[in-house]
């Protein structure tokens, strides 16, 4: 495998950087939430991790179109890579809304529009990666990964505005508000700061686990056609 | 004010929230180097093997028509 870019070694370290403000920012500026105390500094993460992976998924689906019209394997390649990294970023968007569901509704699941539409999102594209070790033939797999992908970015939508659309307790802290809300809050500036800390932070983040698979992705395929080439 | 609840202390939960973001980064970073570092001995792997193969193939090829071993072989078959 070829030697790391420099610009990645720069990247990693950014990112090791930026999780450590935006950690700071979260943890120490951003002042205590009066109702919820201090479960309410779990938002930064949560929101930071949800954004990047919806946009991931949004991003993905790009790449399957793209990869649909110019069937080349490169593209198969860069689209698993960010299916994978925003599942991993949404899954700790899950876990950390649960955490802070459970002081805040008393219970740490509820079958919630937001909730729900978060669930089926998470579960397509884990069956996504279960349906694609199926599949043996390079091209058939990138194919269906592709389609399959194109389809499952519809969710990422829904999920965002789930909140937007339905009867949710699900607080809409950005651009909007819920009365039926449960756990809302008022943000100060020092609120909004550790938050667009926390959106650039993961994005950086995101942008560097990225990249990294990609190159996973890369010497995957080299393997494969070396052991392809061995056995013949 | 004074009937105000004071905020409760849910910092329990917020450590818990912080933990399990970063465990499940780390885990995945974890994964990413380990999968790599497993790809690259199976890649040195298979690039040794290819290299041996060919070297194989290629004695094979050099090996002339009437060498001892081709003679033999036609002595062996007359018989």
């Amino acid at each position: 495998m070829p030697a790391r870019p420099t610009l990645l070694k720069i990247l990693d370290a950014v990112a090791i950087l930026m999780l450590g403000v935006a950690t700071y920012f979260a943890l120490v500026k951003a002042p205590t939430e009066l109702v919820m105390g201090q479960v309410q500094r779990v938002f930064y993460f949560h929101i930071g991790t949800a954004w990047t992976a919806l946009l991931g998924f949004l991003f993905a689906s790009v790449l399957s179109v793209i990869y649909l019209i110019t069937k080349n394997l490169k593209w198969d390649r860069y689209q698993v890579a960010a299916i994978e990294v925003s599942l991993v970023f949404f899954l700790i968007t899950i876990m950390l809304g649960s955490i802070w569901a459970y002081p805040a509704w008393n219970t740490w699941w509820t079958w919630d529009p937001r909730l729900t539409t978060a669930a089926i999102t998470e579960l397509v594209y884990i069956a996504y990666f279960m349906l694609r070790q199926g599949i043996d033939d390079p091209d058939r797999r990138a194919r269906f990964g592709a389609v399959y992908a194109l389809l499952g970015g519809i969710s990422a939508p829904i999920t965002f505005f789930a909140i937007r659309l339905y009867r949710t307790i699900h607080p809409v802290v950005i651009a909007g508000t819920n009365p039926k809300a449960e756990g809302s809050f008022s943000m100060t500036p020092d609120m909004l700061n550790a938050m667009f800390v926390a959106l650039i932070a993961f994005s950086v983040i995101f942008i560097d686990l990225y990249w990294n698979r990609i190159r996973l992705g890369h010497l995957q395929d080299k393997v494969e056609q070396l052991k392809l080439k061995v056995m013949m | 004010m004074f009937l105000q609840e004071a905020t409760p202390d849910t910092s329990g939960y917020m450590i818990a929230g912080y933990a399990v973001a970063f465990i499940v980064m780390f885990l995945y970073v974890l994964s990413i180097y380990l999968r790599s570092r497993n790809l690259n001995q199976d890649l040195s792997l298979l690039e040794e093997m290819d290299k041996s193969s060919a070297q194989a193939e290629k004695i094979v090829r050099v090996q002339p028509k009437n060498s001892p071993a081709t003679n033999g072989r036609k002595k062996a078959g007359k018989k």
